[in-house]
């Protein structure tokens, strides 16, 4: 995609005297917005545990958040605390691995729930659920990323068939394929099994509502291993912007580059989706909206889309608590509504060509 | 062609003659196959009826026990299939002509997820049913074709940056679809399956009353456009040239097909990719020449037919219409995408 470029660096000797001044601008700028959303952040946490069906005062919170749980409202308080953490993981988790997504396809619209990965993990869970009869929570992830991976690379391979590559329009359609066929072969699996079959609710739509730290805790060290391969890919995402034939050319190896990123984005969207079941557009919104802030440095968008897909997933949850109050509304819901009307703009803002 | 020789104008006459004969003969194997395929259905579930009796049933005789399974329970499905499946099926070729793109059909750009959140807020929010069901089905489905047009417009519309806006409005009216289903008094797994992937489970005889008609009038009035959307396949200035009036012919076809895909939404909810289907098998089977209305509408209802059969009984288990044709469908979009990458590099 066009406007991509790594920062100014390494510039010629002419260009000297001005790089100061707009590296500091730079910084500073990013700093800013790095303490906007550390503030954003903490105020969308703290709503998630303040709000909810049970409207509680102070002295709950503070008596949850110590670990003294007496009342109901201090239950009520010390039930969201999970859900709120949980929340922030997958946030995070789906505003980098769309991230990492969006460059290493060199698409703006790559996300993981429109790239058909998550409905992937829903269904190889499922499958884990139905036939092999997974219990544990480990199974479930271990089984999420196996459905994620295959479906990434099916999609990808699909929809680069042939001459042009994956152009944006492509990706979205093998990503809309793929997701209907597998949602399709996921309620046809979970429907004839009585047994299971109020799960299809939540392996259609995904939320954090219900979460547990029995439940988030198998979840972390793959998210951990998910970040940390990603934030090391930045560097070489900032080369794959500048086409495959440059970041050759400047020593990269491409095929590394795009299977380690490529590993970083799956383990953050399958582990992701192992818990909360399929979350959309988050990773496509997040990282356009950080691109505004930080600009296309991958060293930067990536951290930066951790903090925006944390602060995206407690607000649509909040505000998923308070729209069907005293019910709740998924999470999963609010990012779509959230999403589309963002997708749409992106796609209206582009030249087709460039789609 | 004037100036052409009477042995050239004979040789032109045979070609014409047999194109309308291959034709003909496609539309015949069509509805022979419809035949067969309703009477399969009819005689053979659970268990079998003799078409002996099927008859006698299907003429009003009242007989213990047949009466039931094929009077009530496999007549109104295979009726509503074969509505539901033309439907579909001409609504989608007439969206894939007008915009020339297999792609561009309406459960792809959201007309059917559009149709189908309108019929689930009319049934829990203001808890209609009928035909009123149907009007707000119809409706949003209208509402949501507007809106793909007005947010794809820029100067002019394209189609990759109208399909692309359709999939995003899909992915969200789907969203809104759940949440409805959710809000709903009591959660039902076969209820909330047909609003997501479509099906004919519990439909009764009189719901195929107003499907039939919409069928009729709106599938007639498609029919009647039939050689304006014909010169159509050729281009806007080359249709205009032919003397085809572009914004009305447009205007009829939109309304019509958005009408027939939103009335057999309201009935078995948005049955996925038939319309996306019909129209490319309809012109694989009868061959690029003529028009393609009649046989993507008899495909259609063929695949309806035959899907909700393999559904409910040559599979392991009982699955809604929807879930069989999702399976069948999504092979085929990606066999498109590829083909086309193939072919020109851009679709």
């Amino acid at each position: 995609m066009q406007g991509f470029s790594p920062t100014p660096r390494a510039r010629p000797s002419n260009a000297a005297p001005a790089r100061p001044s707009v590296h500091r601008r730079y910084l500073a700028r990013r700093l800013t917005g790095a303490a906007l959303l550390i503030t954003l952040l903490l105020g969308a946490a703290a709503l998630s545990v303040a709000l909810g069906a049970r409207s509680v005062g102070w002295a709950e919170i503070h008596a949850a958040l110590t670990g003294q749980v007496q009342s109901v409202g201090d239950a009520a308080v010390a039930s969201r605390l999970p859900r709120t953490l949980l929340a922030l993981l997958a946030g995070a988790a789906l505003g980098v691995a769309g991230g990492v997504m969006q460059g290493l396809t060199r698409n703006p619209l790559a996300d993981p729930g429109l790239l058909g990965v998550n409905a992937g993990a829903a269904l190889a869970v499922v499958i884990g659920i139905a036939w092999f009869n997974l219990q544990t929570s480990l199974g479930f992830i271990m089984s999420a990323l196996t459905g994620a991976s295959l479906s990434a690379v099916a999609v990808y391979v699909i929809a680069s068939l042939g001459r042009g590559g994956a152009t944006p329009l492509r990706l979205a359609l093998a990503g809309a394929a793929i997701t209907a066929a597998l949602t399709s072969l996921t309620t046809a699996i979970i429907l004839p099994r009585g047994d299971i079959s109020g799960l299809v609710q939540s392996w259609l739509v995904g939320g954090v509502g219900g979460a547990t730290y029995d439940q988030i805790t198998p979840v972390v060290p793959f998210l951990a291993v998910g970040f940390i391969v990603s934030v090391a890919c930045a560097r070489k995402l900032n080369l794959l912007a500048l086409g495959d034939d440059t970041a050759a050319g400047l020593g990269e190896n491409v095929a590394l580059a795009r299977g380690m990123s490529a590993l970083g984005a799956v383990l953050l969207c399958g582990a992701t989706t192992a818990v909360c079941g399929p979350i959309g557009f988050v990773g496509l919104v997040v990282p356009h909206a950080c691109r505004l802030l930080v600009g296309t440095d991958y060293r930067w968008l990536l951290p930066f889309s951790a903090l925006g897909g944390a602060i995206l997933l407690l607000l649509a949850d909040v505000a998923g608590r308070l729209a069907a109050h005293p019910a709740e509304l998924d999470a999963g819901i609010v990012t779509a509504f959230i999403g589309a009307p963002v997708f749409i703009w992106i796609v209206r803002r582009r030249k087709v060509g460039a789609l | 062609m004037n100036h052409a020789t009477p042995a050239q104008r004979a040789e032109l006459s045979a070609l014409r003659r047999g194109r309308f004969r291959r034709r003909r003969g496609t539309l015949a194997l069509l509805a022979a196959g419809l035949l067969v395929g309703v009477l399969v259905t009819l005689a053979l579930g659970q268990s079998y009826t003799p078409l002996s009796t099927v008859a006698r049933v299907l003429v009003g005789v009242d007989v213990p026990g047949a009466s039931f399974t094929v009077g009530e329970l496999r007549l109104p499905r295979a009726v509503a299939c074969l509505l539901a499946g033309a439907c579909f099926g001409l609504g989608g070729v007439a969206f894939q002509t007008l915009l020339r793109n297999p792609l561009a059909s309406p459960d792809i750009i959201g007309i059917s997820s559009g149709a189908s959140a309108g019929a689930v807020f009319a049934i829990v929010a203001l808890a209609w049913s009928g035909p009123a069901v149907a009007l707000v089905a119809v409706a949003a489905g209208l509402g949501v074709a507007l809106l793909i047009y007005l947010l794809s417009w820029r100067d002019g519309v394209t189609g990759a940056r109208l399909i692309l806006i359709g999939i995003g409005l899909a992915a969200m009216l789907q969203s809104v679809t759940a949440y409805l289903l959710m809000q709903a008094p009591s959660w039902s797994l076969q209820e909330a399956l047909r609003w997501i992937t479509g099906s004919v489970n519990g439909v009764r005889l009189t719901q195929a009353l107003p499907l039939s008609l919409a069928l009729a009038l709106l599938g007639g009035l498609l029919l009647s456009r039939r050689a304006d959307l014909d010169a159509l396949r050729l281009g806007d200035e080359l249709a205009a040239g032919l003397g085809v009036r572009l914004g009305v012919t447009r205007i009829v076809v939109v309304l019509a097909s958005v009408g027939l895909v939103a009335f057999a939404t309201a009935v078995t909810g948005p049955i996925a990719f038939v319309a996306f289907l019909s129209g490319p098998i309809a012109a694989r089977i009868s061959g690029q020449s003529g028009s393609l209305l009649l046989p993507a509408a008899l495909v259609g209802a063929l695949l309806v037919l035959a899907s909700d059969y393999a559904g409910q009984f040559l599979l392991p288990a009982r699955y809604p219409v929807g879930i069989v044709t999702g399976v069948l469908g999504a092979p085929y979009l990606v066999y498109l995408i590829v083909r086309d990458n193939q072919r020109k590099g851009a679709l």
